[in-house]
């Protein structure tokens, strides 16, 4: 396949970024999209160019690096992380935009990198069950309903690659965060900072200046890994519901 | 945003019920428009419960149009730096909740010097809201007016209800099938209602 | 150009740590006897941490609940991706849950003989027995494991066991207990006791009057070089799997950390242990950056097969069932398709040598789930699996529920890594080197869903009560100034080895040196390694180190983010250790777990262990760049499990 690219380039947080067109050739439908860019980077390195700075690691769709909008898409055309997106998913002759989350809260780093520490800092404000080391009694001291184990489960599998950002038109973080607070909040082990976890997690997530939730659902369209739309809704239950609470 | 949209929603069902009166005749429904006035009475002076509920509207109006405009401003500025790429998002209703509710807020304000005050009404008589109603859609300009703003009230109305829901906690993946139906329900009903009254004219069933 | 195939040998080397007496108690005893801190004196100890996985991660976490201040330090842009996180089937535990038989010293019995004999007793026990405390810890901490209906923990069979011991939560274990380990930290990181570095990469050890102090790091988005001094340093920076290049490690998984600090007197032990993992996804290509791993769970439903006949090049459902070869079915009939995974991987080298492999070039077995689809119906296999379906589907765009999956072995894991005593404490006092960093409990191969066990053991329960024991001991380390010799000198050397890579300015790239390193490695030093592949590999290793030097290009500079320069630097060190790698393979003339070299096979083609000789753990100290390294051996005594050549037939 051969394609042309027009990828974001950005020397670093400070200076200004420009789309810049490069052509590959020589592409396998196989390979996956980040394969695509070594390739280019490969070339770009021989012919004494900077090769496209790019978050990237496991490269099997879970620990939530890669981060790239492929024509407007996070993760682009296929509802999955860019590393597992592979070039069949497009056309011998496409031409192909690459950008890097946008967001005030995703400051660029350069090119197409990131920094998403915001996200840390939304779990730093609550995001864990605090259970020192040693403190835990027997496991099935509590048995825990299979569908709550389950729902649990469904929202703990967020691999906080910041998608949802990116394709909201707020740059809301609502479905991140959400996806935290439901996952320990439906647990009993969760259960005794169920309220101070969602006013704090919900309270750093606007001091992070992430944009408020329209609900337009484009957060769960974009999510890799499925998280769902009523999750939102899950959440804004258990804030108004610690809300009451901590009034009353 | 939520919980004034719901006031607003609830006083626009209301409000069509209040029109369709205008197919039983001129006298049920000019009756109709003096009992809006003696309403509450006579605990109430004349006209002070229609006050109360313009001064309740008035308040969820603005905090309505305040709080979507920090909401705007709060998203805009988590988005310093648009995309190259642009690419349509999230359904027609939800794109269009900022600009559609401007176009509300303008029609309102039009609405209500053309049929409260009577500003700019072709017909201008007080006390005869049938009449003035069949003067304003016997003009074309009336008619397209207030078509463009029904279609934009439904619109609005079929995002904001699913949306209010999710605000509010309400909404579920059990749920949301059923939300989903109610706002489209209501968002036709009320559109179709208040439709209704230009098309009438138009027709002459109502004249 | 230097080369070296010979080596010497030094004084041997032993635990010194481990209590004597009755294995069970040891742990016990050792947690006694070691000196505690004054809580009020902890907050005045720094311990830096390499790495936030599930070692680094857990430790990290604990080290601060119990008062000390910790420094941490991850490459990635956030501690929640550490590789860990990749981490697919599940968790042993002794809990016996199940009544199927299983206890702590099954569970003991079940690891010494899996890793074929070549770990520690003491070790292995102690992670036994804490097994069953991580999964409480883990289930306190809200990480949602698999669960029955009656609300009780659900469990599994891996490979090698015939017990059901391992806790799992979908396909994505590793990624949920990572969380747990990630979600403990940032409470500690809140609540500022933990000091945390994203982004930032350990390039040496520094140590000074013989006790490891801190570390020299680069800040990755800056490029600036900064020191960090501490009382303790613990690496648990996880395997070296990418020596090899492909692997099913991230992409940037690297062996500086633990490299460097051999390098500054940690000794290497048995650094030619690698695992093959089984079930992986076949290559496709040159393009290809790295290998995804099927879980070994699949195991538990799906049938390994090959056609009888070689060529045979017909599309599978096609193929008559009597035309078939379940290979692990016929020749280890009691384990079947449960084999260790060392065992499972040869089995399918052999096949596909035999010229009965499937797929592009033949280097591939199926993995067919038709039968679990018959028996279960496809709900229940969706249910089990289907993550893993979807991915195999996504990457390979065939359908596992219609065709059988194409499967061949990769490198997975890295048993080998720094030689730690009980403690977990590497031969430079003060540095500790916990998870995969350190070779101590898995022996010559690891079972499946060990990994996370040990990661977890080390860093919630082991390192946080051995630290105590250093710290304790050692008070009034004097600081260190900033421009001490030893720090100065390592801060130079550092700086001078990333100035001289972007002076070279040559002509390739250094991705193309990798691969052609771990092209080597994989044919030389991979499933069967011979006398004369090593002894090849060892002459074209320094050859490959010579022409890096005089052709690698990095572009860029060293003052900003430079992925180059990254790369470059890390194979840097993988060219030291891919040696050492082949020299340990070339000296260990037995075949043991993963380490199969073909000199020593049994008539049927298994592994043939030589006890008198080889029932040691061989520790390297480095004595320079291609210079012949010195063997310290360690002696492993077996009291408890006595050493028998491994059945599964």
């Amino acid at each position: 396949m051969r394609l042309t690219l027009r990828v974001w380039r950005q020397k670093n947080a400070d200076a200004p970024g420009t789309m810049a067109t490069y052509e590959v050739d020589g592409i396998s439908p196989d390979m996956s999209f980040l394969e695509m860019l070594d390739t280019l980077n490969e070339e770009l390195i021989l012919r004494g160019e900077e090769p496209v700075a790019f978050d990237h690691d496991c490269r099997e769709g879970i620990c939530g690096a890669c981060s790239l909008v492929i024509n407007g898409d996070a993760h682009g055309p296929e509802r999955t992380t860019t590393c597992q997106l592979h070039m069949r998913s497009f056309r011998d002759g496409d031409t192909i935009d690459v950008e890097p989350w946008r967001a005030a809260a995703f400051p660029v780093v350069k090119d197409l990198v990131v920094d998403r520490s915001s996200f840390d800092r939304i779990i730093q404000a609550g995001g864990y069950v605090s259970a020192p080391t040693g403190s835990a009694p027997e496991a099935h001291a509590t048995p825990v309903p299979k569908a709550d184990a389950d729902r649990a489960f469904e929202h703990a599998e967020c691999i906080g690659c910041g998608a949802c950002v990116a394709a909201c038109p707020n740059g809301s973080a609502m479905l991140f965060t959400s996806a935290k607070v439901n996952h320990l909040n439906v647990l009993p082990q969760g259960a005794p900072e169920r309220e101070s976890r969602v006013l704090d997690m919900v309270a750093q997530m606007d001091a992070e200046g992430f944009g408020g939730c329209t609900l337009t659902g484009e957060c769960a369209t974009a999510c890799p890994k499925g998280i769902p739309l009523p999750s939102i809704s899950a959440m804004n239950r258990e804030w108004l519901r610690a809300t009451r609470r901590r009034v009353v | 945003m939520a919980v004034s949209g719901l006031i607003l929603l609830a006083y626009l069902v209301a409000h069509v019920m209040g029109n369709l009166k205008v197919f039983f005749g001129p006298d049920e429904f000019n009756a109709y428009g003096h009992w809006l006035r003696t309403m509450g009475a006579p605990v109430l002076h004349h006209g002070w419960a229609l006050w109360i509920v313009r001064v309740g509207l008035l308040a969820a109006v603005i905090a309505h149009g305040v709080s979507a405009y920090q909401l705007s401003r709060l998203d805009r500025r988590a988005r310093p730096t648009r995309y190259v790429h642009k690419r349509r998002r999230a359904s027609y209703a939800t794109r269009t909740m900022r600009w559609g509710g401007v176009i509300i807020a303008l029609f309102v304000v039009w609405h209500l010097l053309d049929l409260t005050t009577l500003t700019v009404n072709g017909n201008a008589q007080p006390g005869h809201p049938y009449e003035n109603v069949v003067a304003t859609f016997s003009t074309w300009y009336g008619n397209v007016i207030y078509l463009v703003a029904m279609l934009a009230v439904g619109l609005h109305v079929r995002h904001g209800f699913w949306s209010a829901a999710q605000t509010l906690g309400v909404g579920s993946a059990r749920r949301d099938r059923a939300l989903k139906a109610a706002a489209t329900t209501l968002a036709l009903v009320l559109t179709a209602g208040f439709v209704a009254v230009p098309v009438a004219v138009m027709t002459g069933v109502v004249s | 150009m230097s080369a070296y195939t010979s080596y010497t040998t030094g004084e041997p080397i032993a635990d010194t740590k481990a209590p004597k007496g009755p294995v069970a108690e040891r742990w016990d005893t050792r947690r006694f006897e070691a000196k505690l801190v004054n809580p009020a004196n902890r907050r005045k100890h720094t311990v830096i941490v390499v790495g936030t996985g599930l070692a680094g991660g857990s430790a990290g976490a604990t080290l601060a609940e119990q008062g000390y201040h910790v420094v941490q330090f991850c490459y990635q842009d956030s501690p929640r991706r550490a590789h860990s996180i990749a981490a697919q089937g599940g968790i042993n535990a002794a809990k016996n849950y199940r009544n199927d038989g299983d206890s702590v010293h099954r569970l003991f019995y079940d690891t010494v003989k899996g890793g074929d004999f070549r770990a520690r007793e003491s070790n292995v026990h102690r992670l036994a027995q804490i097994s069953v405390q991580i999964i409480d810890q883990c289930v306190a901490q809200g990480v949602p494991f698999a669960r029955e209906y009656g609300g009780l923990l659900d469990t599994r069979s891996f490979g090698g066991v015939q017990v059901s011991r391992t806790f799992y939560a979908r396909g994505q274990t590793g990624q949920q207990l990572l969380l747990g380990a990630y979600q403990a930290l940032s409470r500690q990181i809140a609540a500022g006791n933990v000091e945390m570095h994203p982004r930032t990469e350990m390039l040496d050890l520094l140590v000074v009057d013989g006790r490891a102090r801190g570390i020299v790091a680069r800040d990755l988005v800056t490029g600036e070089i900064t020191t960090h001094v501490a009382d303790a340093v613990v690496l648990a920076s996880g395997g070296y799997g990418n020596v090899f290049h492909l692997s099913t490690n991230a992409v940037n998984s690297n062996a500086t950390a633990i490299w460097r600090a051999h390098r500054r007197g940690a000794y290497f032990a048995n650094p030619c242990f690698t695992q093959i993992h089984p079930t992986c996804i076949p290559r496709t290509g040159d393009h290809q950056s790295k290998l995804t791993l099927m879980s070994e769970s699949l195991r538990n439903d799906g049938r390994i097969w090959v056609p009888r006949a070689q060529g045979d090049t017909r599309p599978p459902n096609e193929i008559p069932e009597d035309e078939r070869d379940y290979y692990l079915e016929r020749i280890y009939p009691s384990f079947g398709n449960l084999v260790p995974r060392d065992i499972a991987s040869r089995a399918a080298k052999n096949v596909c040598d035999e010229g009965r492999g499937v797929g592009p070039g033949g280097q591939g077995v199926y993995l067919d789930f038709a039968d679990a689809i018959r028996r279960m119906g496809r709900g229940k296999v969706e249910e089990k699996y289907g993550n893993l379906f979807d991915m195999y589907e996504r990457i390979t765009a065939e359908d596992p529920y219609e065709v059988p999956m194409r499967i061949y072995p990769a490198v997975h894991y890295t048993m080998g890594g720094l030689w730690v005593d009980y403690d977990l404490q590497t031969t430079v006092p003060g540095l500790f080197a916990i998870g995969e960093a350190n070779f101590s409990d898995h022996g010559a191969n690891r079972l499946g869903a060990s990994a996370l066990m040990q990661g977890l053991a080390d860093g919630y329960f082991v390192l946080p009560s051995t630290v105590n024991d250093y710290l304790a001991r050692v008070p009034g380390l004097p600081p260190v100034a900033g421009d001490h010799p030893a720090v100065a000198g390592a801060v130079a050397e550092t700086e001078d080895r990333l100035r001289r890579l972007l002076a070279v300015d040559g002509d390739r790239t250094p991705d193309s040196f990798h691969r052609e390193l771990g092209e080597l490695m994989w044919d030389r030093c991979g499933m069967a390694r011979s006398d004369r592949g090593l002894r090849e590999a060892l002459a074209r290793i320094p050859e490959i180190r010579e022409e890096f030097w005089r052709r690698v290009k990095v572009p860029g500079s060293g003052e900003e983010l430079n992925q180059s320069l990254e790369k470059a630097n890390r194979i840097v060190d993988y060219l030291e250790l891919a040696e050492l790698m082949c020299l340990d393979a070339l000296h260990r003339t037995e075949s043991c777990g993963g380490h199969f070299r073909e000199e020593s096979q049994t008539p049927d083609g298994e592994a043939a262990r030589k006890d008198e000789e080889f029932s040691y753990a061989a520790a390297w100290e480095f004595t320079g760049t291609g210079r012949a390294p010195v063997l310290h051996r360690e002696d492993l005594v077996f009291e408890y499990v006595h050493p028998t050549q491994r059945s599964y037939a």
